[in-house]
């Protein structure tokens, strides 16, 4: 596998983020190849979300330079790389706890014109049109992650797999060129988790998303993700397939050894 | 003949408090906004409506009466001002403060509106200070019998009401009031889902602060004399947050159960206090209506905390 041919769509350059004296990500560098399943691993601690933060824009890097399509997008607020075509999930899932499944989805498309309170007044026919495809576009979404027959329960009595599928099927309203992943498989039963590898690998194949996504959750990660990058106290460890991860033994090292060190 | 014009002078009343209770659900109901300086936009309604419609006073009068200016425009201009500059003052609060945390955002309102309040108490040549201005103008007072006028007045409060009641209807069944909610549910969320938060708790709090504003002047006219004293916190503030809730927190037509329900416990309860109270305590006996108020706040959030209605479960209707 040569990834370098390819140009990639996200790059990290030398990103460091220090909280007081904790060096949460000390220097970090790598490249995400487009339309594949990178993961991101590493013991607690590793500073596997705070990439996360840094790159959603929800933290701003003390230092380096965070790369998207070719476009510098360290320092953009959170809503603001959404727009750039970045989406991302968080590592305990929220959701809008009262409002029911269906607004949840329909919450996220970008450019509703009804967002603007003037054209709810003035033009809500224009308004009506577009509620009525959101509607559709976000009942087949809810089908295809087999929570349709949820779409009028709050959010918030969801299970905690439901809930990351919910999170799921979010992304993928969304229409994104990169979904971030944090811990989509944490809480979730086997039959879940084959949904959720299933529409992982159908949004990369057929959409042409890329993903990155942060996996405690071995079996999920394993599954589907190559390359996968290994990180450790704020700092790239290594990157690989997940053959080549599985059996480098700094890997296992500090998953296994790490106190030892 | 009495009861009749109580009851609609009552009935005003509530339709106003019901556009002020409107105006809340906007802020708190949808957003999440803790707004406790309502009086302040009340306020600034009332006295914006009062300085637009009155005439700059002349000769003897002058010498009692201070103004800032006296504009003698038509009660709709007045009324319309009242909400834009009430609405220009949101802007100016929401720039201050929407960053703040809710806890420090109900702090600095409920500062802000004291402030405004006082400003007007004390910067006599603005609005006449703790006089207050009076002989507001009321429209169409001339084609019914003074003791008629309130039916006119009702059907007027009623008109804007509906307007008012519709707007916001409109607002919060649309993608704005999923947004609005979607805040209130959690600001990191809809931030990650690409929406400017500060932008649009500024859209909600400044379009509070315009219905409360409208609320404000139509108040003014009806009552047709404004002192500083009417907007202190609890009638301007906190009964208006006691009908919101008792209504049902989230649902407009929650808030306007609420504002007549509550309404009718504060004017009623004062004829049946005065009828048992000995006259000696008169005068005290409407504080017991502050007592009373907070009771049902109490006894609401204990036993019914969603309202009488309470935010409905699909509310994106569009």
């Amino acid at each position: 596998m040569n990834l370098s041919t390819t140009k990639p769509i996200l790059s990290l350059r030398n990103i460091r983020k220090y909280f007081g004296g904790v060096k949460a990500v000390d220097g970090v560098s790598f490249d995400v190849a487009p339309h594949r399943i990178t993961g991101l691993i590493g013991p607690n601690g590793a500073g596997k979300t705070t990439t996360f933060n840094l790159i959603s824009g929800f933290y701003k890097p003390d230092e380096g330079e965070i790369y998207f399509k070719g476009e510098r997008i360290d320092g953009l607020q959170l809503h603001e790389t959404f727009h750039k075509g970045l989406c991302r999930t968080f590592q305990i899932s929220r959701e809008l706890k009262l409002m029911t499944v269906l607004e949840n989805l329909m919450l996220v498309p970008p450019g509703q014109i009804g967002e603007n309170l003037f054209n709810t007044w003035f033009n809500p026919n224009g308004v009506r049109k577009q509620e009525r495809e959101l509607r559709d576009k976000a009942l087949k979404t809810l089908e295809s992650v087999g929570l349709l027959h949820l779409k009028d329960e709050y959010a918030g009595n969801l299970s905690g797999g439901q809930k990351r599928l919910l999170e799921l099927a979010r992304t993928m309203m969304a229409k994104p060129d990169i979904i971030l992943f944090d811990e989509p498989g944490a809480g979730v039963n086997p039959t879940e988790r084959k949904i959720l590898a299933d529409r992982i690998r159908q949004l990369v194949k057929d959409e042409k998303v890329t993903v990155l996504l942060i996996g405690h959750e071995m079996e999920l990660v394993m599954d589907v993700c190559n390359p996968i990058i290994v990180m450790d106290h704020g700092k790239k460890l290594m990157e690989g397939t997940p053959e080549e991860v599985g059996n480098d033994p700094r890997v296992l090292e500090v998953y296994l050894g790490g106190a030892s060190k | 003949m009495g009861i009749l014009n109580f009851l609609i002078s009552f009935a005003v009343m509530a339709t106003i408090y019901s556009i002020f209770a409107i105006g809340l659900n906007v802020q708190w109901g949808y957003t999440g906004l803790l707004n406790f300086g309502i009086a302040g936009f009340f306020a600034v309604g009332a006295y914006t409506s009062a300085l637009f419609t009155l005439k700059m006073p002349t000769g003897a009068i002058a010498g009692y009466i201070k103004q800032a200016f006296g504009l003698n425009m038509p009660f709709l201009i007045g009324v319309l001002a009242g909400g834009i500059v009430s609405a220009i003052i949101g802007l100016i609060v929401g720039a201050l403060t929407l960053r703040l945390k809710e806890g420090y955002l109900a702090i600095a309102t409920i500062g802000i509106a004291e402030t405004i309040r006082l400003f007007f108490n004390n910067e006599a040549w603005l609005a006449n200070g703790p006089q207050g201005l009076v002989g507001l103008p009321q429209p169409l007072h001339n084609i019914v019998p003074p003791s008629f006028y309130n039916y006119i007045y009702l059907l007027i409060v009623a008109v804007f009401l509906v307007i008012i009641y519709i707007a916001a209807e409109k607002g919060i069944r649309s993608p704005w009031g999923r947004v609005l909610r979607a805040i209130r549910e959690d600001e990191v969320m809809a931030a990650a889902d690409g929406k400017n938060v500060v932008a649009f708790k500024m859209q909600s709090l400044v379009f509070g602060a315009f219905i409360m504003g409208i609320g404000g002047a139509l108040y003014a006219h009806f009552s047709a004399a404004i002192q500083p004293g009417v907007f202190e916190p609890l009638f301007g503030t906190f009964i208006i947050w006691t009908m919101l809730t008792l209504g049902g927190t989230g649902n407009n037509k929650g808030a306007i159960i609420g504002a007549w329900i509550v309404w009718a416990v504060w004017s009623w309860s004062t004829l049946l206090i005065n009828k048992v109270v000995p006259p000696s305590f008169a005068t005290r006996a409407p504080f017991i209506r502050y007592v009373l108020i907070g009771l049902l706040l109490v006894v609401i959030i204990v036993r019914y905390p969603k309202g009488i209605l309470g935010e409905e479960k699909q509310v994106s209707k569009f």
